[in-house]
């Protein structure tokens, strides 16, 4: 086997194992998985509208805008953060205070901005 | 340095008109001291002999919504308008606490409802009308219209002893301030002494009111802990669609009620805010006349703030606006 074939080999096969290693999460075997909540934020609203979170335990937020920047704002939760035009950020939370709450988008986005919010319930 | 007593500056009385909240300034009737000396500088300075006057604050008047909370459009605002030129004593100024327009993404329309709102407003025949941007003037373009047809979201400037400052929490998109202009308000107050009368303007509450339903600024304890190094220094703001008295300190803060349709108590409703239903058989309901006096030195435990509430309908004024109604009348 030449030295090309055998980079070409590497770059292949090790891939492979990376990818294969990623979607099992055989890369830290020991590692409990973070749960994820996919949240699409699109004018006027959040979706889904409803969200239950348990008091202690850490998750993942994975939030997308559709069309403008939105915020993404609940102070008992400590949540206070932007999404960008089209982008998608993630956010890690743990809730300490058991409840309902109300978490609002806090960056102007038109006219019924007023009105984006969801229902956070911590259990 | 001399103690001054804390009803030389800034005394407050009026009438909420629904409309809005009628102030009465008597900054520089008793002042002594410290103070004395330091209106006769600004009056020396500004050219302005130091005397009571009054003033009137209006918000949210929402020019171009057109939604079923309110059906009745601009009838408020031009509403207001009459009040105001009806009052027995006619107000140096009209301090307007944002939302002037309705948002829209139609710059020409949104130029349109701008310059509707310029034409009720010259129906005031009030020499004086300041402006605050609220976020559904300023919110979606960063403040580039609102600049354009009204001036600069933040400033500041003096009338008869009282220092105004108008603040911009919305042109951010958030409800903040922003470093740029806290550094601008630490440098424009830095010349007064800690007992000027100041009377600051802005959207937002600075205060968490109810963050859930967006009524906070997310700065708004670093600009109170600018604003609470003064003695006698008021907060007006809008918003809220409401009326509201909160005191941080030594600081006031009064919320006057919108131009449009309002917002119910905070306390005790949980869950996301929705506007009281539109009453067809009142429809001025809780637009209605609020009047302000202040009561000099307060007590302790006392409220320094006496309020009165007037529907939008009424006819006759209460308080000191009642008496010199009834004064106004009685000579004809």
């Amino acid at each position: 086997m030449t030295r090309t074939k055998l980079f070409r080999l590497a770059f292949t096969v090790v891939p492979c194992f990376c990818s294969l290693a990623l979607l099992t999460g055989a890369s830290s075997p020991s590692a409990p998985e973070m749960p994820v909540i996919d949240i699409t934020a699109k004018r006027f609203a959040f979706a889904p509208d409803k969200i239950t979170l348990t008091k202690g335990k850490t998750v993942k937020l994975r939030i997308h805008s559709e069309d403008v920047t939105h915020g993404f704002f609940l102070r008992p939760l400590k949540l206070d953060e932007e999404i960008p035009a089209g982008q998608t950020i993630e956010v890690a939370v743990t809730p300490q205070e058991a409840g309902t709450f109300t978490l609002i988008c806090d960056h102007f986005c038109g006219a019924n901005h007023g009105n984006m919010n969801m229902t956070v319930g911590v259990e | 340095m001399k103690q001054t007593d804390r009803r030389s500056f800034l005394k407050i009385a009026g009438s909420s008109l629904g409309i809005g909240v009628l102030y009465s300034a008597y900054p520089a009737a008793h002042a002594t001291g410290e103070a004395g000396d330091f209106f006769n500088t600004l009056g020396q300075s500004s050219g302005e002999k130091l005397t009571p006057f009054s003033f009137v604050q209006l918000s949210d008047a929402h020019v171009g919504f057109n939604g079923p909370p309110d059906p009745l459009g601009t009838k408020a605002f031009e509403r207001a308008a009459e009040m105001i030129n009806g009052l027995p004593q006619r107000p140096d100024l009209i301090l307007f606490t944002g939302d002037l327009t309705h948002d829209t993404e139609d710059r020409d329309v949104h130029v349109q409802r701008m310059k509707q709102f310029q034409e009720i407003s010259k129906r005031i025949n009030v020499p004086v009308i300041k402006h605050v941007p609220g976020e559904h003037d300023a919110g979606l373009d960063g403040g580039a219209l609102y600049r354009e047809m009204f001036g600069d979201t933040y400033y500041s400037f003096d009338h008869r002893g009282v220092h105004f400052v108008a603040l911009d929490n919305v042109t951010r998109a958030k409800p903040e301030v922003g470093a740029e202009q806290l550094t601008w308000l630490k440098k424009d107050l830095a010349r007064f002494p800690k007992t000027a009368p100041i009377v600051v303007f802005t959207h937002r509450p600075l205060f968490d009111l109810r963050p859930d339903w967006e009524w906070f600024t997310s700065d708004g304890d670093d600009v109170m802990n600018v604003l609470s190094a003064y003695d006698n220094l008021t907060v007006l703001y809008g918003h809220i669609h409401r009326d509201d008295e909160h005191q941080t300190g030594s600081v006031h803060h009064y919320a006057a009620r919108s131009l449009i349709f309002a917002f119910p108590d905070p306390n005790g409703v949980s869950g996301p805010r929705k506007p009281v239903p539109f009453d067809k058989d009142h429809p001025f309901k809780n637009l209605g006349i609020r009047t302000v006096a202040f009561n000099g030195m307060p007590q302790p435990g006392s409220a320094p703030l006496s309020i009165d509430d007037i529907e939008l309908t009424a006819r006759e004024f209460r308080g000191i606006n009642g008496v010199q109604q009834l004064l106004r009348n009685s000579k004809v």
